[in-house]
């Protein structure tokens, strides 16, 4: 290995500061010769860092390991803040008693729904672009409008209201962007505004998402309390859109970066889906992995003995680039095929809004490719402004010509 | 002869499963991960809610529920 800490140290996590989208090589090394290690976040109690996919897939689908445990304990964190509760801190059956109740919205056939209408919201997008003209802002042109227009009308929040939340739910994936302060300012206004919208549907009941979830508590009050149901609306509301956004810029930004691979998904639209799995698997889109799971009992990983009670952290973006999975993991080959990545984590907490991306990112690409043929960076790539201190990396700006 | 009880048959069909592990969750009576795919523990059963919980909480909608005696869908909604 090539550091210098002394044996059985734990090394500094995440590794590096967050550089575009490539992933610290140090992830390979570990994945090689040390595929468990003990790491140290800025916050928090140390943890076992698990590198190879097998592991990680074993932490987050094991019912051997819990994120209730993180409760009360001193998490493994890059935000000065502990976030804790709702329904990332919950197991089974708590977790399934929510989770349950918003999945049925977010399936597969519901979500195909909901494709007309925002292939409709894009090609309006693109409509808007080319009437200005080059060059735009491909972020605040489209990547961010697209999502939260698409978020809005499935959960039933008035279109008018849109730029109020738009500020607010940064707070969720802020880690140091903001200050202690305006987070807790943000997420009071984000609950305040969520519990105004339902009262609004225990008066005048509705047929989206915050109204099917009233109607689901006050039918049967165990199912919900209303700060769970509060808290879950506001969650669903930031982080149904904040990765969806920031993903849409990604995305194209590693297509215009990658000319050859562009080339290919031109001639063929039809690989569409299967690019959004591939840039799924090869994207790695949180600036370094959290949210541990704790062992409920001693077990053995890799070789390495994790015992109860000790937080583990799986690392997802790592877990994708596994050579013993995916071949040339660190190419990016959009004729992959839908391979079995895991950019939208696995067991209980897999992202529930995850057919709801995969479909929005591929009208986004699709839309994009389709109408903008001649698509291009419309500055350097160096020049590219990337955000910081978020839990997910991404552009500030997407400067594109066409 | 009297009239057969209420039966509900479980499937997951392996090559949707992504093995998440939700219905093992949700309905730990009814399935397993069985080398990461979800399988059924046991079929028919009697109606049960937490099937359909089950069904309709599956990420990729692999899991489907019939009627055992004249296999209409009970889950996910149609």
């Amino acid at each position: 290995m090539t550091d210098t800490r002394q044996l059985g140290a734990a090394r500094r996590y995440p590794f590096s500061e967050p550089d575009r989208l490539n992933l610290d090589p140090l992830y390979a090394e570990l994945r090689r010769e040390e595929p468990v290690t003990r790491v140290r976040l800025p916050y928090g109690e140390e943890a076992w860092l698990a590198t190879r996919y097998q592991d990680v897939k074993v932490v987050l689908g094991d019912p051997r390991f819990s994120r209730a445990l993180s409760v009360g304990r001193d998490e493994p964190r890059t935000s000065p803040q502990q976030i804790g509760g709702g329904i990332l801190s919950m197991d089974p059956p708590d977790h399934s008693r929510l989770r349950r109740l918003v999945a049925k919205a977010f399936t597969a056939r519901r979500v195909e729904q909901l494709r007309p209408a925002t292939t409709a919201i894009a090609d309006e997008l693109v409509d808007a672009m080319a009437a200005a003209g080059p060059p735009a802002d491909l972020v605040e042109a489209f990547s961010t409008p697209l999502p939260v227009r698409v978020i809005c009308m499935l959960l039933g929040v008035p279109p008018t209201d849109q730029h109020l939340f738009r500020t607010w739910s940064e707070a969720i994936i802020s880690t140091t962007s903001l200050s202690q302060e305006t987070i807790v300012g943000y997420l009071g206004s984000l609950h305040a505004y969520m519990a105004g919208l339902i009262a609004q549907r225990r008066e005048t009941p509705t047929d989206d998402l915050i109204g099917a979830m009233v109607q689901a508590r006050d039918e049967d009050n165990d199912r919900l309390t209303e700060q769970e149901m509060v808290e879950l609306a506001a969650g669903l509301l930031a982080a149904g859109h904040e990765t969806t956004v920031t993903q849409i810029s990604n995305f194209m930004y590693v297509l215009l970066t990658h000319p050859e691979q562009l080339a290919v998904l031109r001639a063929r639209p039809e690989l569409v889906p299967d690019a959004v799995e591939e840039l799924m698997r090869y994207v790695p889109l949180g600036a370094a992995s959290a949210f541990a799971r704790y062992a409920t009992e001693d077990l053995e990983l890799s070789g390495v003995r994790i015992r109860a009670g000790e937080p583990v952290i799986a690392a997802l973006s790592s877990a994708n680039r596994d050579a013993a999975v995916f071949e040339e993991p660190d190419r990016l080959d959009l004729t992959r095929g839908a391979g079995p990545h895991i950019g939208f984590g696995h067991g209980v907490h897999h992202c529930l809004g995850a057919q709801l991306a995969r479909m929005e990112l591929q009208v986004a690409l699709g839309t994009l490719l389709r109408r903008l043929p001649g698509l291009a960076l419309a500055v350097d790539d160096k020049e590219l402004p990337w955000k910081s201190g978020l839990l997910v990396r991404g552009l500030r700006s997407l400067p594109v010509t066409w | 002869m009297s009239a057969p009880e209420a039966a509900w048959r479980l499937a997951v069909d392996p090559d949707t499963c992504i093995g998440s592990g939700m219905c093992a969750g949700i309905a730990p009576a009814l399935f397993a991960l069985d080398d990461g795919i979800s399988v059924p523990l046991r079929t028919p059963i009697a109606p049960d809610q937490a099937a359909i919980d089950a069904a309709e909480s599956c990420p990729v909608e692999a899991i489907i529920v019939r009627d055992a005696a004249d296999g209409h869908v009970v889950a996910p909604e149609q």
